[in-house]
């Protein structure tokens, strides 16, 4: 390990210190200047309560940190952050939705708004202003951000993507160049890799980030979906059972343990050099970075999921929201807020902070450097582009966000994938258990 | 007239003073009065949750959506749900499995930290250890020794010759339903050992000196002295154990949650994933409340096991 001297502390603590006595009174001025201009006046002695979902890099949430900071001196908005694990986030967001009371925006996970729609604010000024802005929103964006009557109710701020990491040398001795972009080819890979003892592997158990995002992806591509455009349950299809068929021989490759995975074993896994080919976030990579595991961080990259029967991308990749209540007592703040957050300056840092974690929403941020600087990160740039939402084909709701919650599908797979269950009956069973939500 | 009204108001206030006086001297009521603040925080804190709860497992309540009285409904899905009997059926075995073993291992290291052992208290401060480190932290130790690819079992195993291929602990079935009972009992034999321990200690040695004289042998002292003396705690430890193990959440949710396909989730993390995560209250509290009904009977085994002096002194119901 190196060592480090105290000189060296001291320097590097006087470099941060002077870098940011440049930037912050620069950052500063933009606030000002954006603030005069702004649409949005805050109400005097106006004060904000937020709470969001525990930061995945540490860059991240501090460019978010100083986002906030700058907007408050510039507009004199108090702002109170407060993070939680995102898990716990969600009763608290809806405890504040059912008592009208508490934090007056929270930056949550999934579609919750849809939960409680009455409860959010409309803030369709703020996200048409940034749409007509930036460039355009993604339809996914669009899909989490409005409600039934195309009213915005949250602000669709980051996707965040799930893709294939993958051993380069591994794939290339498995007889291919990169990963393939369809499914018959990429179940041959699967199976060269098994043969040559270095197997790839999706997580079975309830893996609420990567087993939901892999299991999706899989249903989709053979045209099965749990709901159609009418909420009806339609999982139990010939499209559905053909995707478990192609699951079963899928899985018939993967590397032992799959069945007991949860979201923080394929990273492990992968780290360890046990496993060439998994779903993930950018997570893997930066980990092997940080960690200088140079030959790791050297031999992987990342892909897309490859493309099915139906001849389109169907993949799934989670929204971060944020969701403003509309109990808050300083409504023209919160959207001034927000409208602030997705504001070139704050987003480009937001994103370059986010190392490839955060995907942006908005067309225009499409050309961020932090896409193509790193060239293994350029894949997550467009997963806002090829993401579809969980309720797929239907709407959001309670009756989609539980069966979410619930694993119907990656139940369903992990059945029909360890054996435990034909295909057939693994169908059947997951459209009884969805029909239960769907019904009320 | 005014002397007839004042004799009658000094006839009312002697009646309201002897009336007080009664109420002073009235042992039920101050009991009643005394234990009221007592009683308020039980109705409030206890109580209430309790009612609350059963009440919701009536509801189609969802999280931040105010629900409905929908009667029997909640029951009835769950009656046809698969995964809500196998999440029945695997926390009768996790409790049984586990509350036998540790109690049978418990019993044992009891009884050999009672001997006259060298370093006594070193040893028994060492049996307190898997009790003292927070659960989530020993299931995250397990998670890591029942790992599927690097677990130190199944490298020692490979190391060895053993095996050709790690173990899949969490994978398969019933290999995950014994891990996860394992880990369970590592847990829980401090408790066991520890509380049998300090019962054993009341005993008094003077009742083995005279069995011994009277050539009792070592089972035999154990079985008609050790044993029955010791029945009213173990029926206290055990319905403690019981009741904690059923009501298990931690170790299952950070190991497996309730993986593979199911297999291992208790009533307890099945009731968690559909409330809180899934948001269905309403159906959460229903399967919280189906657990009520085996707990309660744990608990009146217990209640009226420690009432009974025969059953104290190791005899049977007549």
């Amino acid at each position: 390990m190196p060592k480090i001297t105290r000189r060296q502390v001291v320097q590097g603590a006087s470099s941060l210190a002077l870098s940011s006595a440049i930037a912050s009174p620069m950052l500063l001025e933009a606030a000002r200047a954006w603030a005069a201009e702004s649409p949005w006046k805050p109400e005097s002695g106006a004060s904000l309560r937020m709470l969001r979902w525990k930061r995945f890099v540490k860059a991240e949430g501090e460019a978010f940190k100083a986002s906030l900071d700058a907007f408050t001196k510039a507009t004199g908005v108090k702002i109170r952050l407060d993070s939680e694990g995102f898990e716990d986030l969600r009763p608290k967001a809806a405890v504040a939705a059912n008592i009208g009371s508490g934090p007056d925006v929270i930056w949550g996970i999934h579609a919750d708004a849809h939960l409680y729609p009455n409860a959010m604010m409309d803030i369709s000024d703020v996200c048409n202003y940034l749409g007509k802005k930036y460039g355009g929103w993604y339809p996914i964006a669009e899909h989490y951000g409005k409600d039934k009557n195309g009213k915005w109710i949250n602000l669709p701020i980051t996707i965040s993507g799930n893709l294939l990491n993958y051993r380069i040398s591994m794939i290339q001795k498995a007889g291919f160049e990169k990963i393939p972009n369809n499914t018959k080819d990429f179940l041959k890979l699967m199976q060269n890799l098994k043969k040559n003892g270095t197997p790839g592997g999706f997580a079975l158990g309830n893996a609420s980030g990567d087993g939901n995002c892999w299991t999706h992806w899989i249903l989709w591509s053979h045209g099965g979906r749990v709901v159609d455009e009418k909420d009806n349950v339609v999982i139990n299809s010939p499209e559905t059972i053909a995707s478990l068929e192609y699951v079963k021989e899928l899985a018939e490759n993967f590397i032992v343990g799959t069945a007991s995975w949860l979201d923080g074993h394929n990273n492990k896994a992968f780290l360890q050099g046990a496993c060439s080919l998994t779903n993930n976030g950018i997570s893997i990579y930066a980990a092997a970075v940080r960690q200088g595991m140079k030959e790791i961080a050297a031999d992987m990259d990342h892909a897309y999921f490859p493309i099915g029967p139906v001849g389109k991308p169907t993949e799934f990749h989670v929204a971060f929201p944020m969701m403003p209540y509309k109990h808050t007592k300083y409504p023209n703040a919160v959207k001034a807020l927000l409208a602030w957050l997705m504001e070139k300056d704050q987003y480009n840092a937001f994103l370059q902070g986010s190392v490839g974690y955060l995907s942006h929403s908005l067309r225009a941020y499409k050309n961020h450097p932090v896409w193509t600087e790193d060239p293994k990160r350029t894949v997550y740039r467009d997963v806002a582009e090829r993401s579809r939402s969980f309720a797929h084909s239907g709407s959001l709701g309670y009756a989609a966000s539980s069966v979410f919650a619930d694993f119907v599908v990656v139940n369903m797979v992990a059945e029909a994938a360890t054996g435990a269950k034909t295909p057939k009956k693994a169908a059947e069973d997951a459209q009884r258990r969805a029909e239960r939500y769907y019904k009320v | 007239m005014v002397s007839i009204t004042g004799s009658n108001d000094k006839s009312a206030a002697t009646e309201r003073i002897s009336w007080l006086e009664r109420l002073n001297s009235n042992r039920n009521l101050l009991g009643f009065l005394f234990m009221l603040p007592a009683a308020l925080v039980l109705l409030v804190f206890l109580a209430y949750p309790l009612g609350l709860g059963v009440w919701l497992g009536f509801t189609d309540v969802k999280v931040g959506r105010p629900g409905h009285f929908i009667g029997f409904d909640n029951y009835e899905w769950l009656f046809q749900d698969d995964i809500f009997w196998l999440s029945v059926f695997n926390t009768f075995l996790y409790t049984s499995v586990a509350s036998v073993i540790k109690f049978a291992i418990g019993l044992w290291l009891a009884l050999l930290l009672n001997r006259n052992l060298p370093f006594k208290s070193f040893l028994r401060a060492i049996v307190l250890l898997p009790f003292i480190v927070p659960t989530v932290l020993s299931a995250l130790a397990f998670w890591w020794i029942y790992d599927s690819q690097d677990s130190v079992i199944s490298w020692t195993l490979i190391e060895m010759g053993l095996l050709d291929q790690p173990i899949d602990f969490l994978g398969n079935p019933n290999n995950a339903r014994a891990s996860v009972i394992a880990a369970n009992i590592w847990r829980g034999i401090p408790f066991v050992a520890i509380t049998l321990l300090a019962g054993l200690q009341t005993i008094s040695p003077s009742l083995y000196e005279a069995a011994t004289i009277d050539g009792a042998n070592e089972w035999q002292r154990f079985r008609r002295i050790t044993l029955p003396l010791l029945t009213p705690i173990i029926a206290v430890v055990m319905t403690f154990s019981v009741l904690f193990t059923f009501t298990d959440f931690q170790l299952i949710w950070v190991m497996t949650r309730g993986g593979p396909i199911n297999a291992t989730h208790l009533m307890a993390t099945l009731s968690y994933q559909r409330a809180i995560i899934g948001g269905a209250l309403g159906e959460g509290a229903a399967i919280a409340v189906a657990m009520i009904p085996f707990l309660l009977a744990a608990v009146l085994f217990s209640y009226f096991g420690l009432q009974r002096q025969k059953w104290q002194q190791g005899g049977r119901d007549d």
